[in-house]
């Protein structure tokens, strides 16, 4: 049995972040959870899924952010517990939805998170989503640890029916992977089947019936504001005149600040954990006593803000700071040591860092940028296009997965990306705006998140590209996910129908389609330049399996290649696609037969053809 | 109870997850609190891995620069790398046995002197254990036993609140059956290792 499964109340066990918030929901009694996958969520879908084929929770991979919030917008308002998870810009995806859905209500229990990266560890931007809450008008919970995501996200079930709204549950990198101790707690029974009550003057959203709710939502918002005000996740922790108010992980890096610094005595915290509405008596009743107060908030100054406001009302002139020049940052997730710096800055408390060493006369280190993988076919891919494309002034719009990776060198084939699916529509504008050739690239799981809607608009309005679609079978980046186009019998599971994207493709009325397998280099250049030559939109398939996939379900046999004798050290192989099994031993180029594959890509290349198979 | 904090540094692949599993195992069977966070996500893909482990009375997950009392480093370069997490008071130990990044094959950059990496540990930090954990796992019958191999240099180098047969009992638990006479014989050959370092 999966082990966040286990009817154990009172077993301690150690989990991810992650897995504390799926034992949370299960513990609630979830019957429906939707996502689209993006770290730093993804281990949260990937252990309901499992979950989902060993028990009667429904759980389903859906196209996008935005329709999974709305198949799990049905699902709440049939009355179910729903659990609709995504990272931080999935939230964009989703962000029409969710603002009329707020309007809308539930009838179950229903809570969406947002993984938020600050420092950007595996993401495009690091925007701070509370804002989100405050913007759509949804309550707010966002736990300091692990083992506290794991109550918070029990409770965030009640809360959601008792308002009758969703609730924007909010996490950091920071706690989605780290790794602490959690006690399991009592599970709920989960009711999977609900019943839908028409009642079109709340769930149809012409203007006449938005009026009405938006009003509705202001007094559900009013009640909520009394929740938080006596939440015991909203807590204060001290007494004395320093007055600290900090949400996250960063009140861990108080407590232990306060601590190392001797200043617990004098020192009074405000932890805020139901961080919308804010609870406006708690806070002005924290500042009453206060000589001066430092919030301590990773991202915008969103509490900060709120409360420079409360005290403004109450007529209080204190100081409180938090973002400034000589304190706190916007940019960047905070450390322990950081915070500790701040607050000994701040309050005027003596401090004396550790000396850090001196990294005086290290020497350069090479850098370890991720790179795609051997045997990896859009290393392939990238570099045929290169070659097809060698006398033409290209540019290459790319999207989001590993193939983003392919703008490194030596392959140098990304030029422009903003959000997911940005690389078709993008075409259209620079096919239009300039007179260079756009070869643009997009993943099959991205090209079915938002691909499609740029392509059409581009046999529409007639724009001029080549795209590439990087069709290996599976969601890679986030750690193999299916997708609508994925064979799901790989993964063992029957009943799921399969989008065959080249028949899409040509429905959506592109004329020019070719495929190539991108392991026949020669083949596939010439397949390639005949594209990129056509006046209008063609779409080159790049078909071939995911090599970490493939191998992790042993539907790859590796046959390892080796450099001969007939090298001349030309180093084509290594120069133009920098496989990672490649290594330089006494000034030769060798093969690592622990991780090459047998794409045979490199050996294709040799000029020479010296790279040869090993026979066994 | 004193807070000992632990950065593992390491390339995706060479299994410092693993690692930190089997010291959080050791840690609850020890009554050691502990917390660890990781960077996913790039893991298998080449890139650097790092897992930070707080053990002790400390409840943030992280550990900021110049401030970890023990580094691991599964790889000479990426533990000089992680040189700016060390203070002077800092144990250092690391694996000698190369794994040059792709970015040495292209010609962008000159791996460093492994000596020289050694003298600079040496010279900046409190102490330091080198040992050729590669050379070790292979000796233990498979390669595969590096992270293994270091744990037990962990151990040997007494940074930890906890007992060799408690780390033992964890890589019992955590690792698979079939591997685990050779994991026991990696863990005893990285502790005498790291001893004679």
């Amino acid at each position: 049995m999966h082990k966040l499964l286990n009817d154990s109340p009172g077993e301690n066990i150690m989990l991810l972040g992650n897995e504390a918030i799926v034992r949370g929901a299960i513990e609630a009694g979830v019957a429906f959870a939707t996502t689209y996958p993006g770290t730093p969520s993804s281990e949260i879908s990937l252990n309901l899924f499992q979950i989902s084929h060993e028990s009667d929770l429904y759980f389903e991979y859906s196209t996008n952010e935005k329709v999974a919030l709305e198949v799990a917008a049905a699902a709440a308002n049939s009355g179910l517990r729903t659990f609709c998870m995504m990272k931080h810009v999935g939230l964009n995806v989703a962000a029409d939805p969710f603002m009329t859905l707020a309007y809308v209500g539930v009838t179950g229990g229903m809570v969406i998170l947002s993984a938020d990266d600050p420092s950007m560890f595996s993401s495009q931007n690091e925007q701070d989503n509370r804002y989100y809450a405050k913007f759509g008008n949804l309550p707010m919970l966002e736990p300091s640890s692990v083992s506290e995501a794991r109550d918070m996200m029990k409770y965030a079930f009640d809360l959601s029916e008792e308002l009758k709204q969703p609730v924007l549950f909010r996490t950091t990198t920071r706690i989605n992977h780290s790794n602490a101790f959690v006690t399991f707690g009592d599970m709920k029974s989960r009711q999977i089947k609900g019943k839908f009550i028409r009642e079109p003057l709340r769930y149809v959203t012409v203007p006449a019936v938005s009026r009405q709710l938006h009003k509705k939502l202001l007094e559900k918002m009013n009640t909520a504001k009394g929740l938080s005000e006596t939440s015991d996740f909203n807590l204060i922790k001290g007494s004395g005149k320093f007055g600290i108010i900090t949400n996250g992980v960063s009140f861990h890096y108080v407590l232990d600040a306060a601590k190392d610094l001797d200043i617990e005595e004098n020192t009074k915290i405000l932890r805020l954990g139901f961080s919308n509405p804010l609870p406006e008596k708690l806070i002005k009743n924290f500042l009453k006593d206060c000589e001066k107060v430092l919030v301590i908030e990773e991202g915008e100054a969103f509490m900060e803000e709120a409360v420079k406001a409360f005290a403004q009302e109450e007529g209080f002139v204190l100081p409180i700071n938090g973002k400034s020049e000589t304190l706190f940052s916007r940019l960047y997730e905070y450390d322990p040591a950081m915070v500790r710096q701040k607050i000994a800055t701040y309050f005027e408390v003596e401090y004396t860092p550790k000396e850090k060493v001196s990294l005086e006369n290290i020497p350069e280190i090479p850098m370890r940028p991720p790179n795609l993988c051997s045997g990896c076919s859009h290393r392939a891919t990238f570099y045929e296009v290169k070659q097809a494309a060698r006398d033409m002034d290209i540019i290459c719009p790319t999207d989001i997965g590993c193939y983003t990776l392919g703008f490194l060198p030596p392959l140098n084939m990304g030029d422009f990306v903003i959000c997911m699916g940005s690389s078709v529509s993008s075409s259209c504008g620079f096919g239009q705006a300039t007179d260079q050739k756009v070869v643009s690239f997009i993943g099959d799981s991205t090209f079915f998140h938002s691909g499609i809607t740029g392509l059409v608009n581009a046999v529409h309005n007639n724009h001029n590209f080549t795209l590439v679609i990087l069709e290996n079978g599976i969601t890679a980046m986030t750690g193999h996910q299916p997708h609508p186009g994925a064979d799901m019998e790989r993964f063992g599971l029957e009943g799921y129908g399969q989008v065959n994207i080249e028949k899409l493709v040509r429905a959506i009325g592109v004329e020019h389609v070719s495929v190539i397998k991108p392991f026949k280099v020669k083949k596939s250049i010439e397949t390639i330049r005949e594209a990129l030559e056509y006046k209008g939109v063609s779409v080159i398939l790049s078909q071939e399996p995911c090599a970490l996939y493939a191998k992790s379900i042993k539907m790859l046999t590796s046959r390892v290649f080796k450099v001969s004798d007939k090298c001349v050290d030309h180093r084509d192989c290594v120069n133009s696609i920098a496989c990672p099994s490649f290594y330089i031993e006494d000034g030769r180029v060798k093969i690592d037969a622990d991780t090459c594959v047998g794409c045979a890509v490199c050996a294709q290349i040799c000029p020479e053809n010296a790279i040869t198979p090993i026979k066994k | 109870m004193e807070t000992t904090r632990l950065i593992m540094v390491a390339v995706g692949g060479q299994g410092n997850l693993l690692a930190s599993k089997v010291l959080g195992e050791a840690a609850l069977i020890s009554g050691v609190q502990v917390r660890m966070s990781e960077i996913h996500g790039m893991a298998q893909r080449g890139g650097v891995v790092e897992s930070a482990i707080v053990f002790g009375e400390a409840t943030s997950s992280i550990i900021s620069d110049g401030e970890a009392d023990i580094l691991l480093g599964f790889e000479p370069a990426e533990t000089l790398r992680a040189l700016n997490r060390c203070s002077r008071e800092t144990k250092v130990i690391t694996n000698t046995a190369t794994l040059p990044p792709f970015t040495v094959s292209i010609g962008k950059g000159v791996y460093p002197d492994v000596e020289n990496i050694k003298e600079l540990l040496k010279e900046k930090c409190a102490s330091l254990i080198a040992i050729d954990a590669m050379k070790l796992a292979r000796e233990a019958g498979t390669p595969m036993s590096v992270n293994i191999v270091l744990l037990g240099a962990l151990v040997q180098s007494g940074g930890l609140s906890f007992t060799k047969e408690n780390v033992i009992e964890a890589i019992k638990r955590r690792t698979k059956k079939a591997f685990l006479d050779m994991n026991l014989n990696a863990f005893e050959l990285g502790f005498k290792a790291a001893a004679q370092s």
